[in-house]
């Protein structure tokens, strides 16, 4: 099973231990899903501490060194102005995985807290969010989110309002599907008898138990964003230069593809390891080998 | 029957009301006067009052919205700020690439995916059916214009197959033309095509009438390539059909990369210009199209496959 098929699935039945008997999983990863966290711990670290570890700056000129081929003094080679493609990939990390931070997780909060609400009441509020989420799914989100640059202008900020318009429907449609298993659980059917509010029940009982599938697909929605995102930086409606953006730098490099292949394939091969840490990890994760109280 | 498909189509029809809407607000929601926006510096303000009143921009929002409905449905998508030509016949000219680029990224998807998951599924968690799922992850990884670049130096630099730039017409015109950005296209679509067909083959697998088949004492290969398959075809369909967004998606950034005269090359030049009309008018047919699609595939499941349920949906 994969992180793909975890919107196709029947929600699993839920346990009835609280949240804070994961922590004791983590040990049961599988070697998958660990290698999988290893890779994006890396690149992590190298997007964090990138003015620490970057052994140029970013846009440091050198014109002697123009699309000087990788060596030990140049990682990833230079680029035609002969800034160091290495330290500009550190660079464009760090940006690169922020956003993706900020436009994955902050939607997959309000998601789950939508998708439950709506799971748990149903009637009207479930059947309009649940045409506005079909709607949101199918529109073409490449296509939706030029238009928000668009109104906005290019750069950060139509990204960072685009992408979480849409980013929360698959969430609380998966938060939804889990909630309709979930609210029939004794547990959940105990929190009524002992006469807990309806917001303690679906904040402190319903919603850490409906985040495991969430969490795990967000590790795909991590590498869909940061796919868009750096699709977006080659169009050159991402960040504006000087930034670099992992799609940008690509970008440059289109022009010198024959003289100097690195320059494109470099920080391509970058978002690739990112893509395969991540979904590793959403595998491992999904394969249920990960103990605790969560199937 | 006509009672589901009537449903169907309203569903539908609501659902690109709703596009209406929110593209309609495109122009308005820019920040500031769009209109001198475009027009920038060289404008006086007889000019942009003119433009204004052209736009009905100086009208109630009310009647700007039954206009733009009204003006929609009749095929009137105003005229281009940059390009002084009517929206419409521009996107006429442009629709061309863009289709062949869709079409041939499918066909590629369904020629690479559907062996290889038949090919899984005959054998799962063997060797080769783990090799075929290593593969389909690494497709979700890449992307996509990265990878065309990819096969553009190679196929095209390197090798000198197939140009690395440009459109053709006709059928040569488009294998020579549209292979490379169509596979760049076609392959990450083809691990979803691969994942989803290999999980709904095992499972038609196990089902009693393909026991029957097997009793009977075909070849597996038989088995799943025929008998299977026809229980799987229109899920297959389906995915096609949910995936035409990514597509849509997909060709905007390839068409860039491969310098095609389609429509996603228009909408980034179209934004880059802040050619609000054009913009609107796009996003306004992408979102039609996935609307439409999604029609026509339930409404051919509907009338082929006698499985669905009318009724009770």
């Amino acid at each position: 099973m994969s992180t793909i098929d975890v919107l196709d699935q029947q929600p699993p039945a839920t346990d009835a231990a609280g949240p804070r008997a994961r922590l004791r999983g983590l040990h049961g990863l599988s070697r998958e899903a660990r290698i999988g966290a290893g890779i994006l711990v890396v690149l992590f670290l190298a997007g964090v501490l990138a003015p620490l570890i970057a052994p140029y700056g970013q846009n440091q000129l050198d014109f002697t060194n123009v699309y000087k081929a990788p060596s030990l003094s140049h990682f990833m080679g230079t680029d035609g102005a002969g800034r160091d493609v290495f330290s500009r990939t550190l660079y464009a990390l760090r940006l690169d995985l922020g956003i993706v931070v900020l436009v994955t997780y902050p939607p997959l909060v309000v998601g789950v807290l939508i998708g439950a609400v709506a799971g748990y009441f149903g009637g009207i509020f479930d059947a309009i969010s649940a045409r506005i989420v079909d709607t949101m799914i199918a529109f073409p989100f490449m296509v939706l989110i030029i238009a928000v640059i668009a109104i906005v202008g290019p750069g950060v900020k139509g990204i960072l309002i685009g992408v979480p318009i849409v980013g929360w429907a698959l969430y609380a449609r998966l938060a939804r599907s889990e909630m309709l298993v979930l609210r029939e659980q004794p547990f959940m059917l105990a929190t009524i008898a002992l006469g807990y509010t309806t917001r303690r029940t679906i904040l402190r009982h319903a919603v850490p138990n409906l985040m495991r599938s969430s969490l795990i697909y967000s590790t795909l929605d991590m590498v869909v964003n940061l796919l868009l995102l750096s699709g977006l930086a080659y169009l050159g409606l991402g960040a504006q230069p000087p930034s670099a953006e992992l799609g940008s730098i690509i970008a440059d490099g289109q022009s010198a593809l024959l003289t100097a292949w690195w320059v494109a394939t470099l920080p391509g091969l970058v978002v690739v390891l990112f893509g395969i840490g991540a979904l590793l990890l959403g595998d491992g994760l999904s394969d249920g080998r990960l103990r605790g109280p969560l199937p | 029957m006509l009672n589901y498909l009537l449903r169907r189509v309203a569903l539908a029809a609501v659902v690109l009301f709703g596009l209406l809407v929110a593209t309609f607000f495109i122009i308005h929601l820019v920040p500031g006067d769009p209109v001198r926006i475009v027009l920038a510096g060289r404008a006086t303000p007889a000019t942009i009052a003119r433009v204004h009143h052209q736009l009905a921009l100086d009208r109630p929002l009310w009647t700007q919205f039954s206009l733009y409905v009204s003006h929609t449905m009749r095929g009137n998508f105003g005229t281009s700020f940059t390009l002084d030509s009517p929206v419409a016949q521009i996107i006429g000219q442009r629709l061309g690439p863009s289709a062949a680029l869709i079409g041939y990224g499918m066909l590629l998807s369904l020629l690479i995916g559907v062996p290889l998951a038949i090919v899984a599924a005959l054998r799962p968690n063997s060797w080769l059916d783990n090799v075929v799922r290593l593969g389909t992850t690494l497709t979700f990884a890449l992307p996509g214009f990265w990878l065309g670049l990819m096969l553009a130096l190679v196929f095209g630099l390197k090798l000198r197959w197939l140009p690395v730039s440009g459109y053709s017409p006709g059928v040569v015109g488009i294998l020579r033309t549209l292979t490379l950005p169509a596979l760049a296209l076609g392959l990450a679509l083809a691990g979803v095509v691969v994942r989803t067909l290999r999980s709904s083959l095992l499972e038609v697998l196990q089902s009693e009438h393909i026991e029957a088949t097997r009793s009977r004492g075909f070849s597996e290969l038989r088995v799943v390539g025929k008998h299977a398959m026809r229980n799987s075809a229109m899920n297959t369909l389906t995915i096609l059909s949910v995936n035409i967004g990514f597509l849509i998606g997909g060709t905007v950034v390839l068409e860039q990369v491969f310098q095609i005269p389609g429509l996603g090359s228009l909408l980034v030049g179209a934004v880059e210009k802040r050619d609000y009309q054009l913009v609107q008018a796009l996003t306004l047919l992408a979102g039609a199209a996935v609307v439409l699609a999604s029609l026509a595939t339930d409404v051919v499941q509907a009338l082929l496959d006698p499985r669905v349920k009318l009724d009770g949906r």
